[in-house]
């Protein structure tokens, strides 16, 4: 069907809903002719075709039309919300049962019209048949309800996934820090092309990791505290050619826990976070550390910063909040047990954020 | 007389690729400081005086339009050689919100990287700028159209983002010792930026918050409460008189208040007869 044609004849629905209600629509219209087919093959005397047709068409498309384009219409008095329109309510409880019975009651009739009899003396003459006939339909119903209920909480949640990583990439490509960097750059290639090349390089890592980081499949292969420490080293350098003096950095990691594995890029928003709201804000700079040690049957890493600080309980670091929450919600799904984040900071005393993992054996 | 100039820029690479751009753009400018953070660019500017200050954003401690504010309170107009208020240009990596401003407004961004035929347009632009205010401005300063138009344009950039307020604040909690005393917001006259704190005003109290004052702004009605400086904001109704003084400062006398509350330049214009 034409697009302009749907819409004239769907626009007393809210524009966003219309394309599903037409979809839902063609997809009851393609099953009810299989449900057709199935009641002349199962008893072609009592059903001919173009009579079982009648009636699975007219059966099946008043109870789409009083279950999906009305109950969108009728959404103020049932108490749903866009956009999908689709809340238990105890009136929509009452509503699609009701939808039910009537659009069976008119599509029988529609039915009986074609035909020339009367389904309602069946009733009297074959109780069996007539509910048999009717619970079938409900059952019908049902399936379809089920389905597509089922359908657009899938599409729902995929769509919410996807955001999730759009804003993990957009936290991580952080348009300020990527445009920095190519002023930096263009800086370079003027006056130290051997350190344009360089800076370009580690770049070029950092943005390949990144956005390797950012797909949910990047967690499989083994991906060690040696890698997780290069892949840092790659991100301070490329800060520290901007910041010059104001930033400098270590690591301490012991030889043995240098094959260690830990998720892809776990630390990375915590170096981030600790110079974007540690050390940028504070004119003198300061000193990012990356210790990692055992403790136990646990590995412990900490990134540490001797910024601006914070105070932890407030709420408004919502920026710093994502990565922290990012990280914990990694920790929270490790193979070898939960692991741990604690955040020790004060405003202008700097910040520790501390990880406890369990150690692979 | 050559024009002179400022850089505040933090990354120091940064700043010698635009003076180095600059050499090229506009020989005849001679570069009088370069400094890395906000609050040295308000000072070195107050002390030398460039034509031009060529500003970054983000800066640490002091954002570039906060020092832009800074300087445009600060900036001395009372005596009669004073020289006008330099021309301001804004150079950002990214900043969506600021671009849209600058473009509305006709204040000079740059975006980084600089490119030189972008940075020749602001040459063209500021020297035009300076040129016609030598014309037509000789020494009659107390009407800067330049200081007049970054005021403008400043207060407007500063302005807090009035969609941005998720539920107005209805009660300070201040720590007072191991107590932490409530306070409701309808009680308060003034709120003081004081150091690390804010001070937090009412008829028979004072009590000292930690939250930040532009955090706490977004959460304050603005019809209520009016920003009359960088670092106070009072209740309006509580304003009885507006004192201005021989060289034109405004302050403010609030009922319940013993001191008189200091209005910067850049919100005077609230301040008006009807």
């Amino acid at each position: 069907m034409n697009r302009s044609a749907t819409d004239l004849l769907l626009c007393w629905l809210p524009p966003a809903t219309r394309a599903g209600v037409v979809r839902r629509g063609l997809v009851v219209w393609g099953v009810a002719p299989l449900i057709a087919l199935f009641l002349w093959i199962s008893s072609p005397q009592e059903h001919p075709l173009a009579r079982a047709l009648v009636y699975t068409f007219a059966i099946s498309t008043s109870i789409w039309l009083l279950c999906d384009p009305v109950r969108i219409a009728l959404h103020r008095w049932l108490g749903t919300q866009p956009p999908h329109y689709w809340v238990w309510s105890p009136r929509t409880l009452i509503y699609m049962p009701l939808c039910m019975l009537l659009g069976y009651v008119a599509g029988t009739a529609i039915g009986d019209a074609y035909a020339g009899h009367s389904t309602w003396e069946l009733f009297s003459l074959s109780p069996k048949r007539f509910w048999g006939f009717w619970l079938s339909s409900l059952g019908v119903s049902f399936g379809f309800l089920f389905y597509f209920q089922q359908r657009e909480r899938a599409l729902e949640m995929r769509k919410q996934a996807t955001e999730a990583r759009l804003k993990l990439l957009e936290t991580q490509l952080e348009p300020h820090m990527l445009f920095n960097t190519l002023a930096n750059l263009r800086a370079l290639i003027a006056t130290d092309p051997p350190r344009a090349i360089q800076m370009l390089d580690r770049l070029n890592d950092y943005l390949r990791a990144t956005l390797r980081g950012s797909r949910t499949d990047a967690q499989s292969g083994e991906h060690t505290l040696a890698d997780e420490t290069a892949r840092l080293r790659d991100y301070l350098e490329l800060m520290a050619v901007r910041m010059g003096p104001r930033l400098t950095y270590g690591f301490e990691v012991p030889e043995d826990l240098l094959n260690h594995p830990v998720p892809p890029l776990l630390l990375q928003p915590l170096v981030e976070n600790a110079i974007r709201h540690g050390l940028e804000p504070r004119i003198e700079g300061g000193r990012i550390s990356v210790r990692a040690r055992r403790d136990g049957l646990q590995l412990v890493i900490e990134v540490s910063d001797t910024g601006v600080g914070m105070d932890p309980s407030a709420p408004a670091h919502t920026d710093g909040g994502f990565g922290i929450a990012q990280v914990r919600e990694r920790l929270a799904s490790l193979s070898g047990g939960p692991g741990r984040v604690d955040v020790l900071s004060a405003p202008g005393e700097g910040t520790t954020v501390r990880l406890h993992l369990p150690l692979a054996l | 007389m050559n024009a002179t100039a400022l850089i505040a820029e933090d990354e120091p690479l940064l700043a010698a690729a635009l003076q180095a751009e600059l050499a090229q753009a506009w020989p005849a400018l001679r570069i009088v400081a370069t400094v890395g953070h906000g609050a040295a660019a308000v000072e070195q500017t107050l002390a030398l005086q460039p034509d031009v200050v060529f500003m970054d954003i983000r800066m640490p401690g002091q954002t570039g339009l906060e020092a832009a504010a800074e300087l445009a309170d600060e900036w001395p107009v009372d005596s009669p050689d004073a020289t006008p208020f330099p021309a301001l240009v804004f150079v950002t990596a990214y900043d969506q919100y600021a671009v849209q401003a600058f473009e509305a407004q006709a204040v000079d961004y740059l975006l980084k990287p600089v490119q030189a035929a972008r940075l020749e347009k602001t040459v063209q632009r500021v020297q035009a700028l300076l040129a016609q205010r030598r014309e037509a401005f000789p020494g009659t300063t107390t009407q800067d159209p330049a200081l007049d138009l970054a005021v403008e344009k400043l207060r407007a950039l500063l302005a807090p983002a009035a969609s941005a307020a998720p539920e107005p604040l209805r009660v300070i909690q201040a720590g007072v010792g191991n107590q932490i005393r409530l306070l409701p917001v309808d009680e308060v006259l003034c709120f003081e930026a004081a150091d690390k704190y804010v001070r937090v005003l009412t008829q028979d109290a004072e009590l000292l918050i930690r939250t930040p004052l532009k955090d706490l702004l977004p959460q304050l009605d603005q019809s209520v409460f009016w920003q009359v400086h960088r670092g106070t904001v009072v209740r309006a109704t509580a304003v009885r008189t507006v004192h201005r003084d021989e060289v034109g400062k405004l302050s403010l006398e609030v009922a319940g208040l013993k001191e008189r509350v200091p209005v910067s330049r850049l919100y005077a214009g609230r301040f008006r007869a009807m």
